[in-house]
Formats: C-alpha cells, sequence, structure tokens
C-alpha cells in the first residue's frame, strides 16, 4: 500500500513531468516539415495540455492500491468523489482517445465477438474492448474500486457501468436524473438530493473516510470556476476572427471533463485563456486565411474524422466558432452553490442540456448561433447517441426559418469510423459549403 | 439553334451525360452512355466530341461522382448543378426531387436558383434508381410498360424491407407465394416513393414537386411519388440531364439565363 501510495505520487509529480518535460524537449528538437493546413499555427497551451493529460493517465496507472479509485460518467456530480480523494478515470475520455487513434475497430470486433451489438454506443463498445484486450493508447486504466454513474447523459451508462459493476465486483452508485421538461420541480430535485446523499455515504465506505463538508465546498468552489473559465475561453471565439477552431475546443475539453472540480485544471485555463485573448489582441485568428464563414457545430466530433472535415471547411474559410458539446461542460457547475451543495448541485446536474426537453435544445443553439454570430451549423447526427441526436431535423429547420442560417445533417458515429462514409460526406459537405455562394 | 456556349458533364454511377448549352441556356447538344469504370477516357471522349460538333473551344463544367476526374473542368456537387439546372428548367424556385442510380436528393432551391437546404439517403441505395433496377431485373420485368403494368394492378402487394439485397429475396418469396407480378411490382414502387417522401418532408403544403434523374423517366414513380407526396409532381425536360446542363450553367460566361 505505502510503495504503491509512493509510486503513484511519484508517477503524478516526478516521473510524469519529468517524461512530459522529456517528451516537450524531443518535440522542440524534431524539425518536421510544417503540414499542409488551413489552420493557424497550434496554440501554445495545447503543450500543456498534453502534458497534463499524460501525467493524469500516467499516475492513474499506479493509482490502484494507492488511492480510491473510481471510474465515473461524464455528467456525474464528482465532486464528493474528489473531496474524498479518489482518482478519478473517465471511460468515455478514455474512449475517445481511442477514437482519435483510430483502434476502435479492433476493439469493438473484440466485444462483438461476444456477443454485444454494433448497435450500442461506440464508446462502450470501446471500452469494453479496451479491457478485453487489454489494448489501450494510455498502457492501462487502474482497476476501479467504485463505479460513479449519473443517467443526465442517457440511460446507456445505466447498462455499461452495470456490466461494468459485475466485471469487477465493486460497488456501483447511480444518481438518476429525471428528464426535465421545463424547469426541474423541487420534488425532482429533492430525489436527486437522497441520491446524492446515498452516494456519499457509498462512496465514504469504500474511501474508508468520511466527507469534509467544508473541503467539498472548495471543491465545488473549484469546479465552479473550472465552468466558468471554460466558458470563459469558449467566449473569446466569439470575436472574429475567432481565435482557435472547433477543433481545439474538441481537444482543450479535456481537463474540465477528466479533472473537473481540482486547482490543476483552474489553472491551465487560465494559461489557456490569457493565450486566447492574447490571439484576440493580436486579431490572430484560428484559420490561416480569412474567416468568411462561422459555423455551430451539435453533438459529439467525430473523433476520428474532426481533421478531415474541419480541413476541408476550413479550406475554403468556414470556421467552427462554437459547439453545443463543448458549451455543455461550460455549463456543468455553472449553477453550483458552494454554500450548498447539495441541493445546487442535484439542481445543476440534471439540468444538463442531454436531460432537457428540444425546446430548450432550440433556445441553446439559437442564442449560441446568435451570440457567436455563426451563418451556419453542422448537426452531427450520431449513430451511437441517440439521446443527442433525437429532434436534429426539427431543429436544423428551426434553425434555417428562424434565423436564416444554412444547415447541414452530417450522418456519423463519434467513434467508430466503420460508419463514417468519407466521400458522401465530403460530398455532401462540398454541397453545403457551395450553397453559401 | 444557337451556338454552343458551354460543356456540362455529369458523370453519374449508372450513366454518364455530356451536354452542350448556348447562351441562353437551352440545350444543343447531348452525349448520354453507361459510365465506364475508365471516366477520364470515356469523357474525355464525349466532351471531345461535343467539342468538335460545336467547333469551339468551350469551358467546361463537371458534376457527379466522377467530377473531380474531368479534367480543366470547374467541379461542383452534384447538389448545386441539380438547383441551378432545375431553376433554369423550370424557371422558378421551388422543391426538386432528383432520383439518380444510387443518390436521392430533395433540394429547396431558392429564388435565385441559389441551395436553401437539401437532403439525401445515407449509405443505402435502398431508395434509388438502384433498387428499382435490381428488383425488377430479378422479376424479369421489362422498363418498356412499366407505367402500365403499375397503373393496371389492382393492388399494391406490401414490400416491407427497407434494404435492396433483403427487398430482393421477400420479393422472390412474394412470387413464389403467387402473388400477382404487378402488385409486387407497384408494391416496390410505394415502398420506394414513401422513403423519398420522408426525405422531402416539410415542403409547404401545395406545392408542385419539381422531379429530375433518371428515374423521372419511369412513369410508374412519377405517379407513385404524386400518390405518396399528395400533391403534383412536374417532370422537368429531359430530367435526366438537369445536373449536367446545371454544371454547364456553372461555367456560362455573363449573367445566369432564367
Amino acid at each position: 500500500m505505502i510503495l504503491r501510495r509512493v509510486q503513484y505520487e511519484a508517477a503524478a509529480h516526478a516521473v510524469g513531468p519529468f517524461l512530459a518535460a522529456l517528451e516537450d524537449w524531443r518535440q522542440r528538437r524534431r524539425k518536421r516539415p510544417a503540414r499542409e493546413s488551413p489552420f493557424a499555427p497550434p496554440l501554445e497551451s495545447l503543450r500543456a495540455l498534453k502534458d497534463m493529460m499524460m501525467v493524469h493517465y500516467l499516475s492513474g496507472r499506479y493509482a490502484d492500491g494507492a488511492v480510491p479509485v473510481a471510474w465515473v460518467t461524464s455528467g456525474f456530480p464528482v465532486e464528493m468523489l474528489r473531496t474524498l480523494g479518489y482518482h478519478t478515470v473517465y471511460p468515455e475520455n478514455h474512449a475517445a482517445i481511442c477514437g482519435v487513434q483510430r483502434i476502435v475497430p479492433a476493439l469493438s470486433d473484440a466485444v462483438e465477438a461476444q456477443g454485444y451489438s454494433r448497435d450500442l454506443c461506440s464508446y462502450v463498445r470501446s471500452d469494453l474492448g479496451s479491457l478485453d484486450t487489454g489494448k489501450s493508447p494510455v498502457g492501462r486504466l487502474p482497476r476501479p474500486d467504485l463505479l460513479a454513474c449519473c443517467t443526465n447523459i442517457c440511460q446507456t451508462v445505466l447498462y455499461w457501468y452495470r456490466d461494468l459493476a459485475r466485471r469487477f465486483d465493486v460497488p456501483l452508485v447511480l444518481v438518476d436524473t429525471p428528464f426535465i421538461y421545463g424547469e426541474p420541480a423541487p420534488h425532482q430535485t429533492r430525489y436527486v438530493v437522497d441520491q446524492l446523499e446515498e452516494a456519499i455515504v457509498i462512496a465514504e465506505r469504500v474511501a474508508r473516510r468520511p466527507l469534509d463538508r467544508e473541503a467539498f465546498s472548495e471543491t465545488v468552489r473549484l469546479s465552479r470556476e473550472g465552468s466558468d473559465l471554460w466558458g470563459q475561453c469558449l467566449d473569446t471565439a466569439r470575436n472574429r476572427p475567432a481565435p482557435w477552431t472547433g477543433v481545439d475546443g474538441f481537444f482543450h475539453l479535456g481537463p474540465v471533463v477528466a479533472l473537473r472540480g481540482t486547482e490543476a485544471c483552474n489553472a491551465y485555463y487560465r494559461t489557456l485563456l490569457d493565450e486566447l485573448k492574447d490571439r484576440v489582441a493580436r486579431g490572430i485568428g484560428g484559420l490561416k486565411g480569412e474567416e468568411r464563414h462561422r459555423l455551430l457545430w451539435d453533438n459529439l466530433p467525430v473523433w476520428y474524422a474532426t481533421r478531415e472535415i474541419t480541413t476541408l471547411l476550413g479550406s475554403q474559410g468556414f470556421n467552427f466558432v462554437c459547439t453545443t458539446y463543448t458549451n455543455a461542460w461550460a455549463e456543468a457547475s455553472s449553477l453550483i452553490d458552494p454554500s450548498d451543495p447539495m441541493t445546487s448541485g442535484a439542481r445543476s446536474y440534471s439540468q444538463i442540456m442531454l436531460n432537457r426537453d428540444l425546446p430548450n435544445k432550440l433556445r441553446l443553439l439559437e442564442r449560441l448561433s446568435r451570440e457567436f454570430g455563426a451563418d451556419g451549423a453542422v448537426l452531427h447526427s450520431d449513430r451511437s447517441c441517440k439521446p443527442y441526436s433525437i429532434g436534429q431535423v426539427d431543429l436544423k429547420d428551426r434553425l434555417a426559418r428562424d434565423l436564416g442560417i444554412k444547415t447541414l445533417l452530417l450522418e456519423a458515429d463519434h467513434n467508430d469510423p466503420r460508419a463514417w462514409a468519407s466521400e458522401l460526406s465530403a460530398n455532401r459537405i462540398g454541397a453545403f459549403m457551395e450553397s453559401f455562394s | 439553334m444557337n451556338a454552343a456556349a458551354a460543356i456540362g458533364v455529369d458523370v453519374g454511377s449508372t450513366t454518364c451525360k455530356v451536354v452542350a448549352i448556348d447562351g441562353a441556356g437551352a440545350l444543343v447538344d447531348r452525349r448520354v452512355e453507361p459510365t465506364d469504370p475508365r471516366i477520364e477516357r470515356q469523357v474525355e471522349r464525349l466532351v471531345g466530341e461535343v467539342r468538335a460538333a460545336s467547333g469551339r473551344d468551350l469551358p467546361v463544367g463537371a458534376t457527379g461522382y466522377g467530377r473531380k476526374r474531368v479534367s480543366g473542368a470547374r467541379a461542383l456537387t452534384e447538389i448545386t448543378c441539380h438547383a441551378r439546372g432545375a431553376f433554369a428548367r423550370a424557371g422558378r424556385a421551388g422543391t426538386l426531387v432528383d432520383m439518380g442510380g444510387q443518390d436521392t436528393k430533395v433540394i429547396r432551391i431558392g429564388p435565385s436558383g441559389e441551395v436553401v437546404d437539401f437532403a439525401m439517403n445515407d449509405k443505402c441505395a435502398a431508395g434509388t434508381g438502384r433498387f428499382l433496377e435490381v428488383i425488377l431485373g430479378r422479376l424479369q420485368v421489362p422498363f418498356e410498360g412499366l407505367a402500365e403494368l403499375v397503373a393496371g394492378a389492382s393492388r399494391p402487394v406490401p414490400v416491407s424491407s427497407t434494404c435492396t439485397v433483403f427487398a430482393e429475396s421477400e420479393v422472390i418469396s412474394l412470387v413464389a407465394s403467387d402473388e400477382p407480378l404487378d402488385g409486387i411490382v407497384k408494391g416496390l414502387h410505394v415502398a420506394l416513393a414513401s422513403r423519398v417522401a420522408a426525405l422531402a418532408r416539410g415542403v409547404p403544403a401545395g406545392d408542385e414537386i419539381l422531379m429530375s434523374g433518371g428515374v423521372a423517366l419511369n412513369g410508374a414513380m412519377v405517379a407513385s411519388l404524386r400518390e405518396a407526396l399528395s400533391r403534383a409532381v412536374r417532370v422537368l425536360p429531359d430530367p435526366q440531364l438537369t445536373g449536367a446542363v446545371g454544371a454547364a450553367l456553372s461555367v456560362l460566361p455573363g449573367p445566369a439565363p432564367r
């Protein structure tokens, strides 16, 4: 236990940062010819982002046995676990890394061979496949002591985490958030608060320590600050030209998803925000050339084809300036009140976009389009994420009718490249761009 | 006949179309052949023929899935070209249903001939000309007399499959069950029309639909579509050439003719 803890702390605070610095040094020395691309040079902060995520995953390899480990859904109220000293693993974030590395078909094949349907979410197939094959771009994930699942993003997570609970034979805490039509009713908030209290009891038992309520408030404060900072980073794209692209936003999202509620997360976003503001002041845009059109992206990224899509659009001066996906984490903890973490947390985590009705999503799309000055929208109809994709045909029609913006419904899957038709998609994107002239 | 002013090429999945138009957008020459896998050679030959007939070196616009393999041409997607072609042929804005070999598209055309919005079948050819071609081939039903055969059917035999391959097996079972051939063929048209109608959702009530693409030459399909959409369907002249005409219009010097 003690040795394991030493290894964990060393990985987090000495070996990890050293290896990250070494990798930075090697990258700087490597003289690679600049890749032909329509994008401005990458943000300097990207290096810090890579370092941070690398250290997070490296230390994770030594976390089991050293500190309590929880596997957590992206929408779970993580602040309680953070305060109890858990090392948190986000299988969705890990799955996205698998998607970017294009190893999902091999992982999915492994679970499909066991009878899991290809119609299941490709994040689920990626992570279960990673577990079964032992293949992971991050080496290995630590074994969980606790599974923490919140149904505010979808119902699939419930079955996914039940499967994990069976595999690991560890407790599963579930926070079931009623779907919100309009505003949350008091009894709905109460229902979620009760579950949070129950979850804390189990999380305390597994961590073998009580929750320090003062420290909990401080974590909540950090979490809220992190969401606010992330929101401010996103807001810099209201400027013309936007200082970065939608692609940047997808990748810089990592800390607010996986390290929300930590000072390190917030420090990172302060650095990023400074750099973005500096770019705005100097008139540097995310695209090398003129930003002719500004686009909104709806739904998860197409992780394996993000560069393909944005390069095609960027080469014609189209830039994604806002996305409903990255915006979700600017809103995730924005309503949490550190002086009343339970009730405000219940309300906040119940009100994330995917747990609210379609009129709310329409209002969000309209607000983002207006505030960011978007004249076009690409709605990714995601084969793997039905809760996010439902209603998109109506939303598309309303955006076109009410705001007069050009829209494109793009069929894909967020993590499985076998559902991606490159040539067909390029044709639709081409027609979409031509419709602006 | 006026002198040719521009050439349009539409390299589709089934047929390759090359047209020449005059300065007013009227068709002055045409070539239609089954698409050869060696697209470059086929297009070079057909464009050469049209150029030779005109006696001039004309600008070339290209569309269709093989558009990028047409050398020296301005390449535009078939969505834009069909909108431009249909706008010029119909002389007005509206909604176009284009049914080709592997694509079915519904395009909303704005008052200047621009694309306002479009929807297409995705990753599956079940709502396209290829669907009919495969299954009618299997049933050995000739294209000639198809409209009369369908019109004479007492009732459509429901074909439930939404996949070309499965529908083929289903149709074979229906034949084996002694279902009437004309009813099966009508059922196929109804199934196809309902898929297209789903794409065309949101079209303002009462609007006449414009139709283009090779499938528009099939009167039975036009009638089925009319029924599925509960509105008039107007087949554009030379419906198969709409995309090629649009491609030619895109390189026509001067303002676009209406």
